[in-house]
């Protein structure tokens, strides 16, 4: 059994591949994880590592063709969202889990005004008639701290700067009280004071509200200040997760290593301030046999070669719910790469 | 709006003047003579006297501004004259046909009907089973339908309407006799009947052309859509749990149609210009008709009114191409 309290998602062995001409793209592979109500778990990999992919995956949100379901469970209070028929899915999405996508510039419907965007998932999941939608999109456009929230239900998007578009968004997921809400590089397209306010809403909006989050970033700094558990993904597949304090003091993956290395620093030498990982993500076209980090590994030996390690736990707690890391080698214990 | 509308219109003028010069000289200046018409027993000086009537021997500055006189002051007076019965432009020399020595207009007036119905219904047909079969084209990309899809536009890009129409002819006239081959310009719709008989008529030059309508907006139409079924407002749509139905028909199609009703337009015109071929393949008496006969009899004023409303037509539908644009997408505002 599981330890702790029961997950409100849980996703288990999913696996998801995109069918092309020029063969199978494996993106997901084997994924596992769960999210606790109320918790902040914050999903890390660079680009082509499998994070948005997985995630879309989990309410089929990926354009079938290409992309092929190809097993595994994905657990949302019990029931199991794959094996739902399109009706019953449909009732989940943007209801029970609200999504944010990562640029707000196109994610909004040019031609359809603010107001009428936020009220179609009130009226479509809640039944609402059209002055209760509007009355709870003006709250909504309030909750998310857009002034004069009434007179912009008529607004088109093209009138809102990017961090506001972004705000509607998070308002048109959070519209029907969603279970999970999950942001999919929710302030990488918008600048660094915009996202700062993002993420304080977020914040906000997570104390207020109770919602389980995903995060999906590349940015470790957001990461360390607001998830509580971090999952780090490379190759489709999760190679380090630990509870986020732990996973900045104690990083077991080269890749984590590595990663958490390439944060800029501004003092020393100037050659040092930034690392870098040499070389490009993996290829997933086929079923991976080895590890997929192997070829930018500096720990690389024969068993990286052989055989695609599994996820193992570090603190001896059971795997998804402590410190648990997929690779054959053994960090050194307690060694400060953090912020060294 | 009204200023962009207005400021367009005052823009159009000097447009439309260089066209019509263009016209004008260009009719003008092709080989042949209104007097070929005459024939040749017509003693030379009675010739010469005829061409003098018709004022072909004035310099061509002259004929030009004359024309142009004639064209935007003296018929639309006797237009207003003949709506009110009032009787300003007495006296006013009208543009008047080489062929038929009557005014050009009128003539227009009569030949304007037919094609209106026939081609009008033909592209409103075209366009009716274009824009279904573009959106599901699109949505089932590559699937049965698609390709059936693209097999019709194909056949109707690429056969032409003088082998479909005789095709319909012998299938529909000649093997089942559900239509007759030639239209009836003296029908007159006064009841059932003959309503039925005029919508017989018309069935086969409308399949025709709206064949060929339907080929290329279906083809626009597929393409919009896919353009835009591929956007991340798309995504945005199905995972707020927006039925299939409202995501494609709402937030896709209300996107795509944007560029498609601004070639709906800009095809209008083309209604007016008739359909020579088919017009005359069915014995329709419309303007195509008649812009053919102009062209054979030397009718240069005839042929220099028709090609200049044209040309007014296409300038005013691009107008309202742009005012429809600016309605349908809110990003684009004229002010």
């Amino acid at each position: 059994m599981a330890e702790g309290p029961v997950p409100v998602l849980e996703v288990k062995g999913l696996r998801t591949v995109f069918r092309t001409r020029g063969g199978e793209i494996h993106a997901v592979n084997d994924v596992s994880f769960h999210l606790n109500r109320g918790e902040l778990l914050g999903v890390v990999g660079e680009s082509g590592s499998g994070k948005s992919v997985t995630m879309m995956s989990l309410i089929k949100l990926l354009p079938m063709p290409p992309a092929e379901l190809r097993g595994g469970e994905v657990l949302l209070n019990g029931q199991d969202l794959l094996k739902t028929t399109p009706e019953e899915l449909r009732a989940v999405r943007g209801a029970k889990v609200g999504f944010v996508f990562q640029d707000p510039m196109t994610s909004l419907n040019p031609v359809f005004t603010v107001g009428s965007q936020i009220m179609e998932p009130l009226r479509e999941h809640m039944g609402m008639t059209k002055d209760q939608a509007a009355a709870r999109a003006v709250e909504l456009l309030e909750l998310v701290g857009i002034p004069d929230a009434r007179k912009r239900l008529k607004s088109y998007p093209h009138q809102f700067s990017g961090g506001m578009r972004q705000r509607v968004m998070i308002a048109i997921a959070l519209a029907c009280n969603p279970d999970v809400l999950i942001a999919d590089e929710p302030t990488t397209a918008l600048d660094v004071t915009i996202q700062a306010q993002i993420l304080e809403l977020v914040k906000e909006l997570r104390q207020k509200l109770g919602m389980a989050i995903i995060w999906i970033t590349h940015d470790l700094g957001v990461i360390a200040g607001i998830a509580d558990r971090v999952m780090v993904m490379y190759g489709g597949q999760v190679v380090e997760q630990a509870p986020v304090g732990e996973l900045f003091a104690n990083p077991q993956h080269p890749y984590t290593r590595a990663l958490l290395q390439t944060i800029p620093k501004i003092s020393g030498a100037r050659e040092a301030r930034l690392k870098v990982i040499e070389g490009q993500p993996p290829i997933l076209n086929a079923p991976l046999t080895a590890c997929p980090f192997r070829a930018r590994c500096e720990y690389r030996h024969d068993a990286c070669d052989r055989e695609n390690p599994a996820r193992r736990a570090v603190d001896g707690r059971q795997i998804g719910y402590g410190h648990d890391v997929a690779c054959h080698w053994r960090a050194p214990a307690s060694q400060e790469v953090a912020h060294a | 709006m009204l200023t962009f509308t207005l400021r367009r219109l005052l823009l159009a003028i000097p447009t439309l003047l260089l066209i019509s010069l263009v016209i004008f000289l260009l009719v003008d200046l092709a080989p042949g003579s209104p007097a070929s018409e005459i024939p040749l027993t017509v003693p030379p000086e009675v010739r010469e006297k005829i061409l003098e009537a018709l004022g072909v021997n004035e310099p061509v500055h002259i004929r030009y501004l004359l024309w142009l006189k004639q064209f935007f002051w003296v018929e639309p007076l006797n237009g207003f004259d003949a709506v009110f019965g009032t009787n300003y432009a007495e006296g006013m020399q009208r543009i008047i046909s080489y062929q038929s020595r009557s005014p050009v207009f009128p003539i227009i007036g009569e030949r304007l009907p037919q094609t209106l119905t026939v081609i009008g219904t033909a592209y409103l047909v075209g366009v009716l089973i274009a824009l279904p079969i573009g959106i599901y084209s699109a949505y089932r990309q590559y699937s049965l339908f698609d390709q059936a899809g693209t097999l019709f536009a194909m056949i109707g890009f690429s056969v032409p309407t003088f082998f479909t129409g005789t095709l319909f002819i012998i299938i529909f006239a000649v093997w089942l006799g559900w239509f007759p081959t030639k239209y009836n310009t003296t029908l007159e719709v006064v009841d059932w009947e003959t309503f039925l008989a005029q919508l017989r008529q018309m069935a086969m030059p409308v399949m025709v052309l709206g064949l060929a309508n339907a080929a290329a907006i279906s083809r626009y139409m597929r393409s919009s859509m896919l353009e835009n079924m591929g956007q991340d407002y798309v995504r945005t749509a199905r995972a707020k749990g927006m039925p299939e139905r409202t995501v494609v028909l709402k937030h896709v199609l209300r996107n795509s149609l944007i560029p498609v009703v601004t070639v709906i337009a800009l095809g209008i015109p083309t209604i007016f210009g008739g359909a020579i071929i088919t017009e005359n393949l069915f014995g329709v008496n419309g303007i195509g008709a008649a812009l053919i006969q102009a062209i054979r009899g030397n009718d240069l004023p005839m042929v220099q009114t028709l090609a200049f409303i044209f040309a007014i037509l296409i300038v005013v539908f691009n107008l309202i191409a742009d005012l429809i644009y600016g309605m349908l997408d809110p990003r684009i505002r004229y002010d």
